[in-house]
């Protein structure tokens, strides 16, 4: 089937409303975007103030989720969507909580951070966490792109990287654990370092939803809890 | 609410078959998946002197479930509906080609009388049509014209058939006034009182809301689905939404071609083909 089309509605208005609601999907997931990048470079460059600004920020995240919520809402109760349009408002209630969760956790690297520039600076994994946080914020980008261009190999390819970052995270914890035997005196600061590596990875998971709602969307096909292979198969069917 | 409709499908296994028809067999082979089929549509095509109304529909029609027919104004529903029950034989110039099985029997065979017919197969119309008779006699009509006089069997089929149709509450105190007094709701749950009271296999509505408030309405397709526990119901509707809430399954029609027929579930969701989806979103064609 065609991708579906969110304009050509016999009604103008309706066309309207649904390309409101995916532009704000795409300026929400901007947002979030800029406050994974912030909070990591408060946290890898020890900027306290910069974390302070990401938390005070989280905020708009929660604001805009509320909106389109509403909005969503609005469009069920008066225009009764179906089929390719139903499917994209519930897609985009589902990504729009997770966009809200990746914007907790960027808040949650943030106040590491702000904790953290407070302390001495130990020699530990920054550069990796940097690395981690880089990969991660190009999965949460290529899934909002995918979202923007409706395309389910995109989304596909977003599913793929989720395991790519998983194998990065285990090492970060391993390199993490290795500090912490080494200088005891580290683990206190280690540890909040561990909890700003599991955000990250969180958001892994979360941009990886966000790509399944996308296949949903476009194929109509739930491709939740499945393997990777059997997604595959669904894609390309 | 429940109760009234148990109590009709109790009555009228009490009833015994004081209605049955002779002559037509019913064979309760062939099956969609594990549903059983009651009516079976093949390569039918249609004509309205020269122009083709229908184009080579086949379909099946599972039994007792709701099906419901969509589509733009003249794609064909309507005319298909009324093949069902033969009422396409009352317009001039009008030609069929192809079969309608009822139970495995082709009702377009020379032999099968109409009138019969359409006491197994009930219509009921968009505009609700009460004869300018009592409330009590509308629904007697058909079974007097099947011969029943009995007055005890009559009272007990007049107040099973009511209650079916969800309107014995309102009407039990008033049976002798005049149907024509009733509201458009009401009006149209007694004409479905009257199809269902010589108890027809199939129920056809030709949009039976479309003149009705949202309440009355809510009431028909709250009627509809605690009637397709006893009958095979087929709706023809322009509410897209009508046909999501009641139906089973959903056939799409456009000019005069079956475009897609599955489950409502999948219709309204995931429809296969680009016409379908573009037709119950609202995009142009």
């Amino acid at each position: 089937m065609d991708k579906p089309l969110i304009s050509q509605h016999i009604s103008r208005q309706f066309n309207v409303e649904l390309e409101d609601v995916r532009q704000r999907v795409l300026a929400m997931g901007g947002l979030v975007e800029q406050q994974i990048a912030d909070a990591t470079r408060a946290l890898v460059e020890s900027d306290g103030t910069l974390g302070q600004e990401v938390s005070r920020a989280d905020h708009k995240v929660n604001g805009l989720e509320v909106y389109i919520d509403e909005e969503c809402s609005r469009i069920l109760a008066r225009r009764q969507p179906t089929a390719s349009d139903l499917r994209l408002v519930v897609a985009v209630i589902k990504t729009i909580t997770d966009l809200e969760r990746i914007g907790d956790e960027a808040d949650r690297i943030a106040r590491m951070a702000t904790d953290l520039a407070a302390q001495e600076r130990i020699p530990a994994s920054y550069v990796e966490i940097g690395h981690l946080s880089k990969h991660v914020q190009q999965m949460v980008h290529s899934a909002l792109d995918a979202f923007a261009r409706m395309d389910p190999e995109a989304a596909l390819a977003v599913a793929r990287e989720d395991a790519a970052v998983d194998r990065e995270y285990e090492a970060l914890l391993r390199q993490c654990m290795t500090y912490m035997m080494e200088d005891p005196r580290t683990i206190r600061h280690v540890m909040d370092l561990i909890w700003s590596v599991r955000a990250l990875e969180r958001i892994g998971d979360h941009a990886r939803n966000i790509a399944e709602y996308v296949i949903y969307f476009v194929k109509g096909k739930d491709v939740r809890h499945i393997s990777l292979e059997q997604m595959e198969k669904e894609v390309k069917q | 609410m429940e109760d009234k409709v148990m109590t009709g499908v109790q009555s009228k296994t009490s009833l015994g078959h004081a209605l049955d028809i002779e002559g037509m067999s019913r064979n309760r082979d062939g099956a969609v998946g594990d549903e059983p089929i009651a009516l079976e549509v093949q390569g039918l095509n249609l004509y309205y002197a020269e122009k083709q109304a229908l184009r080579d529909i086949s379909l099946t029609i599972p039994q007792k479930k709701v099906t419901a027919f969509i589509g733009p104004s003249g794609c064909g529903k309507s005319t298909l509906l009324r093949c069902f029950n033969r009422m396409n034989d009352l317009i001039d110039g009008c030609r069929t080609e192809g079969a309608i099985r009822l139970y495995g029997r082709n009702i377009y065979d020379a032999d099968v009388d109409a009138a019969q017919l359409r006491r197994r197969i009930g219509m009921v119309f968009q505009k609700p049509n009460p004869f300018p008779k009592s409330i009590y006699e509308n629904v007697a009509y058909g079974l007097r014209l099947a011969g029943i006089s009995k007055k005890r069997l009559l009272d007990e089929t007049v107040e099973w058939a009511l209650k079916g149709a969800a309107l014995w509450e309102e009407v039990k105190d008033r049976l002798e006034d005049s149907a024509l007094g009733l509201s458009g709701g009401q009006q149209q749950r007694l004409v479905i009182a009257r199809a269902i009271a010589i108890q027809p296999e199939v129920i056809l509505l030709d949009e039976p809301c479309s003149a009705l408030d949202p309440i009355a309405t809510l009431k028909i397709e709250e009627l509809m689905n605690e009637l397709k526990a006893n009958y095979t119901i087929v709706i023809v509707t322009h509410n897209m939404q009508q046909a999501a809430r009641v139906s089973d399954y959903t056939a799409f029609m456009y000019l005069g071609d079956m475009v897609e027929y599955g489950d409502t579930d999948q219709i309204f969701t995931k429809p296969a083909k680009k016409q379908t989806e573009d037709y119950i979103t609202g995009r142009y064609g």
